[in-house]
């Protein structure tokens, strides 16, 4: 690096046109590119999902086929995830590690520039299979063998999809880890790095632990379908539940590496606003890394019902009700941090606060099917559908919703629509739950998840919960009229933008310098973390 | 409209809706997990209410304290923020207290864990093998052996545009063809496994669900206290028609159970030794429709038009009006996800589908398939 090195560092000369973009190198660019890339697939995840809905609106087969049908609840889920969540989460690390490490840029630019331009090839190859004779992947986003090995010509689509994914996880994971272990400004030690960064450090190593796992179960399943190799099938002497062990040894970590970058965002944002430091700081960053040590111990939890020997069963159930543990103190800190504050409700806050509220009732029905034996009534229902919605949807995304918000104005330079921002919001929060609430009803009553139709018993609570998804995903048309006007123009945002925001992001103008810190800051305790 | 006036409005319309929600919801709909009829059912159930309640209380204390927070640590309201941030003892204390409810959670939930293990002293066992879309039952010590598909009428309404209101159907998508019987008070022993690809096999009144797992067998246990008709469905994505293979349970008293089945043993008898005797067309033509409905129309589709890229339209289809031998050949030993159906169907059945197939919508080959061919080929 060659910060206050020799010439002078007050150059902001950005590359032109298309090549800006293509060619980037810049952690911002990037970051831009990866948003617009999660918002793109969060629509497009999205529109799957208002199919799911519209079918399931009431009972009988009103617009899709069967196997149509298991093709939107699968690439729903594939898109939503490794195409909305992850990119997101990865965007808001890109724009933001930087700043508030008080670097220049990430340590690994041009690798920076790899790991965003494999994402759109590899949604091109998912999005493709839609047109295949056969169609798109239809055997659930967790590709159980035989059943996905039962797929026509999308399978080996699919596969390499997932390589590409991992490959591109993995090298944004390295660049983080590289940023944040050797260009933190001086005086940063770890201890004082914002919380954000610290859920980043935890999640790029559980990218790197878990994703090689993902990548040889599915490479596995690739030479049982065309090598002729049995890893999988029990006629050759193999093991279809190896395949979710070894998937569930992936996806435990990976639902993690969906939600920690969201605490961290919340960890940011409700100091801001009740305009007084994070309660049990260091707690907090001992109970992430506990979450994310735990989170590789309890993968079985999603599969309680292949049938496992008792001492199985009963240490799975254990390790994973010690997760509660960790959670909870995350959520008491939090609301420790709200005590005796003097609270202001933005839109980033009301996001933040909705967060935890919404976030613990998935924790809440996560710790009921923890206990095995009722797990044997919830599994593979809409119970669980409910649950893992209640931690993505409220939890992880509104996370997300609440640090763009919250950093808008920064990257931007001008304030957001502020009455739209609220429009928006309480829209969001009140039709997700309309949304998902039935859902647990449906499910305890008997509602198997990823059934086409159903008995007329579930009618009415679909109804409510297909309602209440239109309005979701209407509402999120908002967040782009928000996004669109800020960018374009609005009031001046202020370095600080907020009255209670603290951290070296807030010492740059808004919008910041092409180059975040050209000159290191130099930190002190009084000057870390918010 | 001024502000109150919207405020009225906003509250009437909640309130009206509550109240119908409330009113449907109570009336018809369950919205909590069956108790079920089985011992381990009850205990299922009971340490659902015990969880459901303690998160509940958390709940309440926890969202309670951080609403009275939000409430009155508001800058509108003039609070001015305090600046602490550490408690060494506020941590300690919530991290503990934590651990004891959860260890008070563990302690039920091991006793009905080890109490759902025992799968000893069954006094009868049936096995369970889960089939692209059906179940089939194996009565081990009787050597009844059937299988269970989604009824004909729930098949017919729900297809796309069958005009059908599945109001109009009893028990819609959730009643099948033959259901299992089985009898009370009898602790009976259940081997559950697959043919083709992972199911699960979830009747909720039994209290727990179970994987049906091609080359593995679970085994699990069930005691049936009352009489009665129990529903259930395939748990575990298995494909296209994984919404439509329900699981009926006529659990009957002892003697009616028996009765059951010596009729079962006399109707196998009778079917075995109807691949003997001659069969007319229209013999084979009229059970050759309903074998196909309930064994074929589910992937080639009610018309024969198939899906293309997946499964081939037998309707004009090339084995279909091809040699014989080769449509014989197909059906018994499968081929891809064509199931091997000399496993599944019995000589008549074959016979009666492949002429039915030969001979229906554009396909007119006039081919009769006599059972014994089938039998020859096998």
């Amino acid at each position: 690096m060659s910060y206050g090195a020799g010439h002078d560092d007050n150059h902001d000369h950005k590359p032109t046109g298309i090549g800006r973009w293509l060619f980037s190198t810049n952690h911002k660019d990037i970051g831009t590119m990866y948003l617009i890339f999660a918002l793109i697939m969060f629509f497009i995840g999205g529109a799957m999902a208002m199919v799911i809905r519209a079918e399931l609106f009431q009972p009988g087969l009103q617009f899709v086929n069967p196997q149509f049908f298991n093709q939107m609840t699968t690439m729903h889920a594939l898109i939503m995830i490794f195409g909305a969540l992850m990119p997101a989460g990865v965007g808001l690390a890109n724009w933001m590690i930087p700043m508030m490490i008080g670097a220049p840029d990430m340590a690994l630019p041009r690798m920076n520039n790899m790991s965003f331009w494999i994402l759109p090839f590899a949604f091109i190859l998912l999005l493709s299979t839609l047109f295949m004779d056969g169609g798109a992947p239809a055997g659930g986003w967790t590709m159980y063998p035989p059943l996905t090995l039962q797929l026509g010509n999308a399978f080996p689509f699919l596969i390499f999809t997932i390589h590409l994914l991992g490959i591109s996880s993995i090298l944004g994971a390295i660049n983080i880890i590289a940023t944040i272990f050797n260009m933190r400004a001086p005086g940063m030690t770890f201890m004082r790095l914002p919380l954000f960064v610290w859920t980043w450090i935890i999640t790029a190593f559980l990218l790197i632990a878990a994703m090689p796992v993902f990548a040889g179960a599915v490479t596995m399943m690739l030479t049982d379908k065309f090598f002729d190799t049995s890893f999988f099938s029990a006629a050759g002497g193999g093991d279809p539940v190896l395949f979710q062990h070894l998937f569930w040894f992936f996806g435990h970590p990976e639902v993690y590496i969906l939600i920690l970058p969201a605490f961290g965002i919340v960890s940011q944002i409700l100091p801001t606003f009740a305009r007084k430091p994070l309660f049990g700081y260091a707690s907090m960053v001992y109970a992430t890394a506990a979450i994310a040590f735990l989170s590789f111990f309890v993968w079985a939890h999603h599969m309680f019902t292949v049938g496992m020997p008792l001492a199985g069963e009963l240490y799975f159930m254990y390790a994973t009700m010690a997760i509660a543990v960790p959670t909870g103190v995350k959520i008491f800190n939090w609301i420790a941090t709200l005590w005796k504050g003097s609270m202001t409700f933005e839109t980033p806050m009301l996001f933040s606060l909705a967060f935890i509220v919404l976030f613990t009732i998935g924790g809440f029905t996560g710790l009921m099917m923890g206990i095995t034996p009722v797990d044997f009534q919830y599994h593979d229902t809409y119970f669980i559908v409910a649950h893992f919605h209640y931690v993505l949807v409220p939890g992880a995304i509104f996370g997300v919703m609440a640090g763009i918000y919250f950093w808008l104005p920064k990257w931007t330079g001008h304030m957001y629509n502020e009455t739209l921002g609220k429009w928006h919001f309480w829209l969001s929060a009140v039709s997700v739950n309309v949304l998902f609430f039935p859902q647990h009803f449906l499910g305890l009553a008997g509602m198997p998840r990823r059934i086409p139709d159903y008995n007329v018993q579930f009618a009415d609570w679909n109804m409510v919960s297909s309602l209440g998804g239109f309005v979701f995903g209407l509402s999120q048309l908002l967040l782009v009229v928000v996004v669109i006007q800020c960018v374009r123009g609005g009031q001046k945002a202020t370095d600080q933008v907020w009255e209670g925001a603290h951290g070296l992001e807030w010492t740059l103008p808004s919008p910041p310098p092409f180059h975040s810190f050209t000159t290191p800051p130099q930190v002190t305790e009084a000057t870390a973390h918010s | 409209m001024s502000v109150n006036k919207l405020k009225q409005t906003v509250l009437a319309v909640i309130a009206v809706s509550l109240f119908l929600a409330s009113g449907t919801a109570l009336a018809d709909y369950a919205l909590n997990l069956t108790e079920g009829v089985t011992p381990t059912s009850h205990r299922v159930y009971e340490l659902h209410m015990i969880i459901l309640y303690i998160v509940t209380a958390i709940g309440v204390v926890v969202f309670g304290v951080m609403g009275w927070s939000i409430f009155h640590h508001r800058k509108s309201k003039g609070a001015v923020a305090h600046q602490f941030h550490h408690s060494t003892m506020t941590e300690i204390i919530w991290t503990t207290v934590p651990i004891l409810i959860l260890i008070g959670m563990a302690v039920p939930a091991t006793k009905t864990l080890i109490f759902m293990k025992q799968t000893g002293d069954a006094e009868m066992t049936i096995k369970v093998t889960g089939y692209q879309w059906k179940w089939k039952y194996d009565y081990l010590d009787e050597g009844i052996s059937f299988f269970s598909a989604l009824h004909q009428d729930s098949n017919e309404a729900r297809q796309i545009d069958s005009g059908i209101d599945p109001n109009t159907i009893e028990n819609y998508l959730l009643e099948v063809d033959k259901p299992l019987v089985l009898p009370v008070e009898t602790k009976i022993r259940i081997l559950i496994t697959a043919a083709d690809v992972i199911h699960a096999w979830w009747v909720p009144d039994l209290g727990w669900k179970r994987d049906a797992i091609p080359g593995f067998i679970n085994d699990n246990w069930t005691y049936i206290k009352e009489p009665g008709v129990y529903r259930g469905q395939c748990a575990e994505l298995c494909g296209k028609d994984h919404g439509y293979m329900p699981i009926v349970l006529n659990a009957v008293s002892k003697e009616e159970y028996a009765a059951w089945v010596e009729e079962q043993k006399a109707e196998q008898i009778e079917a075995a030794s109807g691949s003997d005797r001659e069969w007319s067309m229209d013999e084979l033509m009229e059970k050759g429709k309903t074998v196909y409905a309930a064994n074929c129309a589910s992937c080639h589709l009610p018309e024969g038009q198939g899906i293309e890229g997946l499964f081939p339209a037998l309707n004009g289809g090339a084995i279909v009006n091809g040699p014989v031998s080769e449509h014989v050949n197909i059906v018994l030993n499968g081929k891809n996800m064509m199931p091997v159906f000399k496993a599944q169907l019995n000589d008549v059945d074959i016979a009666a589908a492949i002429t039915y197939e030969r001979n229906s919508w554009d396909n007119s080959t006039g081919d009769v398939i006599q059972p014994s061919v089938v039998k020859i080929a096998r």
